[in-house]
């Protein structure tokens, strides 16, 4: 079996393979339902009525999207330099810590200047995290995977020590909770009774932004050139260890405001169970997109979708929550092998 | 006319029969027939691009062909199985040595000789006949080495071993000569006449006339896919199978007299690089208006003192000046900056970015410039601008400058890569293996682009494996060995013979001790 | 101060030690035989948690210990075919298949587990491994329980190691998957197919994988709950690079990782609530980093690690 370059895809073919993708999922998740003994119509129509079916639903959906978008666009700039940054969970935490440090009260400033002051302080925390094993790669060669993943579990513990110490609300009758962010660290809601907040139209326009800097600056192309090739890219005097660190810290940024978003627009404190795995969702959402920052807020919108519905499915119905962690997973490995199709030719001799 | 007796005639060993391959729209074979008598050796010549590896791969069942077949001692041999290949006796020396680095010569050449799931692997019968083959035949390498501490041409023979020790009775050997040197080369052909001797039948895969004269008894010369024609060596001449090759008449570049101009780049006692064969004490001078050319086989520190002129590697002692300046921080950049154009040995790894288009690659080297970019903001209607202009001035084939670079073919990235490097009007340029893979169309319309620059002031220094090539262009010659540069000659001030000791490291110690 | 040194001395720190090293040696030893093959494997935590649930359901649903192992095994070479098919013949990236394959295992785990329990909030346990003292040997001053009074599927990590050892160095097998993980197309030029041995490889490791898990749930915990697996796949990774890609020497790593995670939780009991917990609980992944750090810099990793093969590539 042998795989053979395909010139330019035609549009048709870049929106049928991961539709095709996207079909394969929701068959295989069928299988599933069926399975735990339900009707999979009726169940998908649980989840697509649980997503969209009501203002209410569909309000939830996009307040859902919104730390995804953010772990989205970090993962999709950081494949795009072939970074493998893993670690967009750990980000996510070093966000709502500098936002629950800024934001509970230290700092009495307004609105307008405390709440960029937490983005961009957020935004450095979660570059440095990830800063480190970018150098490390570069430096000594060590596989960022591996050390993105470990710090996943090194900076949850320590959030978890914050909070049963430094950061602990005394008034929050014992529970390991951070202090609530006061007024004027808060990300207001959009629409009066639903919980979806400015963080989501944060999460739109960090998206353009980074569409911008990927095709029209020349760091997005330095970026895209060492991800291709990052011999090619050094032999053309590209300078790919400073562009690595800048995609460290744009996507570790990115990453962090996602932690931003969900304490100071949604939860109003840090707890342990701040984040579901949003920083391993981005994966799948960068994926489904394709790496297109445009296609991550698409592709966030359809997998928060998937979560929202299939929670409401779950209360009705009774098939387990966790077919929508299963269905994200499969649309991922599907999708990687709808990007392949669209690239090579499969030739059998 | 002899008339031979009937009974020397005996059945071909190896018939290809119609043989067509296509990959996509090209068609790398085109109904090829070819047959090989026992004790036979028989030349595949042509040049790169011709089909022949091709060919050979699908004898071997690396690839399996679209229409026709294979019959090995009369046996029809079934596709794309190499194992069948090798059962059948067909033994090949590839030319991208087939070995594992990291583990020994005996492990290398015993891999898969054993039943797969048999508890245990029997090593000392293994090496006793690795030693015995290696007596027989000439081949003197030890099994227990690491074959990363090997020469080239000692991991050459543990290839031919690796057939030998399957019983190949059919050896192919796909340019076996591109990294030996002249005197490698004669004890390769040595134990060839051994291994004939002993009954083997062999293909010889080249696109080195002056070798295929002396060591085939037929020729069969590939040409675009098909075969161009078949001729017995003894009844033909090199001019009639250059022609065959190339099917025109060959036409050496004109090349007028040199007019030195500025000394452009200078070394002295200059080391560098650890890995490989670093450089060890070079001395060079450029001149603006000519071409020093270095001759040498691969892997004598050819690619650290490339990879120095080109940025990538920084010197670790000794006196590097580019216009009589002591060069300061060194990198690609600094390299461009100091108007040094690279032409890089291997464009799909290192000269292009094989998955960004065109356009994105032509800018691959300026794009920080005011003409392409400002305040961090890419100019992409200049950028295909340019493009468009390298493409018609160079005479590339290419439908659009969105496409994906890889899919251009060699000659044409190659003319691209060249349009890229001269645009800038260099005054170094460093051309590293610049026609390797390309037809002779390429080839020639490189070497007039290069004859050009000179002839416009730029210094040039050509690095080849393909020592007619050096010879044809180049005003000065060089010869590389181990690390170390001999002085150069002018033109025709030493001859092949000399050269050739040069390259097998006769002299260049002397020169150096002097 | 002292006692601190002293439980170095004692014979629970070191049967500890080996109980807690064995799925580490189980799962290192899987993830070795992938990447000896060309194959990076990021599918391990996954592949330990679906190890870990099949190994305990089939246990639960009524079948032996031994049964659960043989599922657990099974389970895992299903994930192993799922990756190498992607990995091997289709060349997709290994990074994002095996963090999909990660992310599958574990989410299919925990959804036929809910299907199966919908409404328990504790887990339910099972009757586990029982240790098996072998006579005499068991006797000896500390390293007798340590090594010789624990539970079979301890002595069944143990005995792989050899094993996997023995096929690697003395057997044309164990030749071909370390040169298919070196240089592919000398495999392919000796007639054997690179995507079987590195299929069969991927599949062989995984089955690995997935039992070291099962050593988790039937021979430490008795049940299975959430998060159980808590980043011992990633660790192993770790242990792969920092045994050099040795099977003697990562055992060896797992055992200093296990005894050092057996130290730190036996320190804790000592400093009472001085230092907070979770900084204990961070030793063992700031010490995996430390790890691939330190043995990076002298990479003797498999050359075609993580490079896809592709027949008679041009």
């Amino acid at each position: 079996m042998r795989l053979e370059p395909k010139p330019t895809p035609s549009l048709a073919e870049t929106l049928l393979f991961p539709l095709g993708a996207i079909a394969a999922t929701v068959v295989i998740a069928s299988l599933l339902v069926l399975a735990a003994g339900a009707n999979p119509f009726a169940v998908f129509g649980l989840v697509v009525k649980g997503a969209a079916g009501s203002q209410f639903a569909l309000m939830e959906t996009l307040t859902r999207a919104t730390p995804l978008i953010f772990t989205g666009l970090a993962v999709a700039v950081a494949f795009r330099a072939k970074l493998w940054n893993i670690g967009a969970e750990a980000q996510l935490y070093a966000g709502a810590i500098v936002t629950v440090v800024l934001g509970t009260g230290a700092l009495p400033l307004p609105a307008p200047v405390l709440i960029p002051l937490i983005l961009i302080a957020a935004m450095i925390a979660g570059g440095l995290l990830l800063l480190g094993p970018a150098v490390l790669k570069t430096r000594f060669g060590v596989d960022e995977v591996v050390t993105t993943l470990l710090l996943n579990f090194i900076v949850i513990l320590f959030v978890s020590m914050l909070l049963e110490g430094v950061l602990k609300d005394p008034t929050g009758l014992g529970w390991p909770q951070s202090r609530r962010v006061v007024a004027d660290a808060q990300l207001p809601r959009l629409i009066q009774g639903r919980r979806l907040h400015l963080g989501f139209v944060l999460a739109l326009v960090a998206a353009v932004m980074v569409w911008v800097v990927m095709k029209r600056t020349t760091l997005g192309y330095e970026m895209r050139a060492v991800g291709h090739n990052a011999q090619a890219a050094r032999f053309a005097g590209i300078p790919v260890n400073r562009v690595l660190m800048k995609t460290a810290l744009l996507s570790g940024g990115l990453a962090a405001l996602a932690g931003v978003s969900e304490v100071a627009g949604l939860k109003g404190n840090l707890t342990r169970d701040l984040s579901p795995g949003f920083g391993y969702t981005g994966i799948v959402v960068a994926m489904l997109a394709m790496l297109n920052p445009l296609g991550v807020v698409l592709a966030a919108i359809f997998v928060a979708g998937i979560f929202v519905g299939a929670d409401a499915m779950s209360r009705t119905a009774g098939v387990p929550s966790y077919i929508a962690q299963v269905m994200v997973a499969t649309a991922l490995l599907t999708m990687v092998v709808a990007i392949m199709l669209t690239r090579f030719r499969v030739r059998w001799r | 006319m002899i008339v031979l007796p009937m009974t020397v005639k005996a059945d071909p060993v190896l018939r290809l029969s119609g043989i067509t391959k296509r990959f996509g729209a090209l068609v790398a074979n085109d109904a090829i027939s070819l047959t090989l008598a026992r004790g036979e050796v028989v030349a595949l010549l042509g040049e790169n691009g011709a089909g022949k590896t091709t060919l050979m791969n699908i004898l071997f069942g690396h690839y399996v062909a679209d229409e026709g077949s294979v019959e090995v001692f009369g046996k029809p041999l079934p596709p794309g199985d190499p194992r069948a290949a090798l059962d059948a006796g067909v033994g090949m020396v590839h030319q991208h040595f087939t070995v594992a680095e990291n583990m020994t010569v005996l492990e290398n050449i015993a891999l898969g000789t054993e039943p797969l799931f048999s508890p245990r692997f029997r090593k000392q019968i293994a090496r006793d006949r690795i030693r015995k083959l290696s007596a027989d035949f000439g081949l003197a390498v030890d099994p227990d080495r690491l074959v990363s501490a090997l020469t080239v041409g000692e991991r050459q023979r543990v290839e031919i071993l690796k057939a030998l020790y399957r019983d190949a009775r059919i050896l192919i050997l796909d340019e076996p000569t591109a990294v030996l040197t002249p005197i490698e080369t004669d004890a390769l052909f040595s134990t060839l006449r051994k291994l004939i001797v002993d009954g083997l039948s062999i293909v010889f895969i080249s696109h080195k006339l002056r070798e295929v004269m002396e060591i085939s008894d037929r020729v069969v010369v590939l040409r675009g896919g098909k075969v161009a024609g078949e001729r017995r060596t003894a009844e033909t001449g090199r001019s009639e199978l250059a022609a065959l090759m190339v099917g025109q008449e060959l036409t050496a570049p004109a090349v007028s007299a040199p007019v030195r101009g500025r000394r452009l780049l200078s070394m002295r006692g200059v080391s560098a690089g650890d890995g490989g064969t670093p450089l060890a004490g070079i001395d060079l001078d450029l001149y603006g208006g000519e071409i020093t050319g270095l001759a040498g086989v691969s892997g004598n520190g050819q690619a650290a003192l490339a990879a120095l002129i080109a940025g990538t590697l920084a010197p670790d002692g000794g006196e590097f000046r580019i216009a009589d300046t002591e060069v300061g921080a060194w990198s690609p950049a600094a390299a461009l900056a100091s108007g040094i154009a690279r032409i890089p040995e291997d464009r799909h790894a290192i000269g292009a970015i094989a998955d960004m288009s065109v356009t994105e690659n032509v800018i691959s080297e300026r794009y920080r410039t005011p003409r392409f970019s400002r305040h961090g903001f890419l100019d992409w209607k200049a950028a295909r601008a340019f493009a468009d202009e390298l493409i018609r001035d160079y005479d590339v084939k290419c439908p659009s400058p969105d496409m994906r670079i890889r899919l251009l073919s060699g000659g044409n990235m190659q003319k691209l890569i060249l349009g890229r490097a001269l645009a800038a009007e260099p005054r170094i340029i460093l051309a590293n293996q610049p026609t390797r893979g390309l037809d002779v169309g390429a080839v020639g319309y490189v070497h007039r682009r290069l004859l050009d620059a000179r002839a416009r002031g730029a210094a040039i220094l050509l690095i080849s494996e393909d020592l007619d090539e050096v010879l044809a262009l180049s005003d000065n010659v060089c010869v590389m060995y181990k690390g170390r540069l001999s002085a150069p000659s002018a033109r025709g001030e030493r001859s092949v013979q000399q050269l050739a000791e040069l390259m097998a490291g006769h002299g260049i110690e002397a020169e150096h001790a002097a | 101060m002292i006692e601190a040194f002293e439980i170095l001395f004692t014979a629970s720190f070191w049967v500890a030690a080996i109980r807690i090293a064995s799925p580490l040696i189980f799962a290192t030893m899987g993830e070795l035989i992938c990447e000896r093959a060309g194959v990076l494997n990021l599918g391990i935590e996954g592949i330990m948690t679906a190890g870990a649930f099949a190994g305990w359901l089939t246990v639960y649903g009524g079948g032996d210990l031994w049964m659960g192992v043989v599922v657990a095994a099974l389970a895992g070479a299903a994930f192993g075919l799922l990756h190498g098919t992607l990995t091997v013949p289709l060349g997709l990236s290994q990074h994002v298949v095996g963090i999909g394959i990660t992310l599958l295992a574990t989410s299919l785990s925990y959804f036929i587990y809910r299907i199966v329990l919908p409404q328990v909030t504790s887990p339910p346990k099972i009757e586990p491994f029982q240790p098996l003292a072998i006579p005499w040997l068991s006797d000896l001053p500390i390293v007798g329980p340590a090594l010789f009074n624990q539970t079979p599927l301890t002595y069944l990590a143990f005995a792989t190691v050899a094993v996997v050892a023995w096929v690697l160095y003395r057997t044309p097998l164990g030749l071909a998957l370390r040169a298919a993980g070196e240089n592919p197309a000398a495999v392919e030029a000796q007639g054997i197919s690179v995507t079987a041995i590195r299929m069969g490889a991927v599949m062989a490791g995984s089955a690995l994988m997935a039992v070291g898990g099962a050593f988790l749930t039937m021979s430490a915990f008795n049940s299975f709950f959430f998060e159980m697996i808590n980043g011992r796949g990633w660790i192993c990774i770790a242990l792969v690079v920092f045994g050099s890609w040795r099977p003697g020497k990562a055992l060896l790593g797992a055992i200093l990782f296990a005894a050092f995670d057996a130290y730190q939780v036996r320190l804790q009991q000592l400093t009472g609530g001085a230092v907070p917990y979770q900084l204990f609980l961070m030793m063992p992944f700031v010490l995996s980093i430390l790890a691939l750090v330190v043995m990076s810099r002298r990479a003797s990793y498999p050359k075609a690690l993580m490079v896809p093969y592709q027949k008679g590539e041009r």
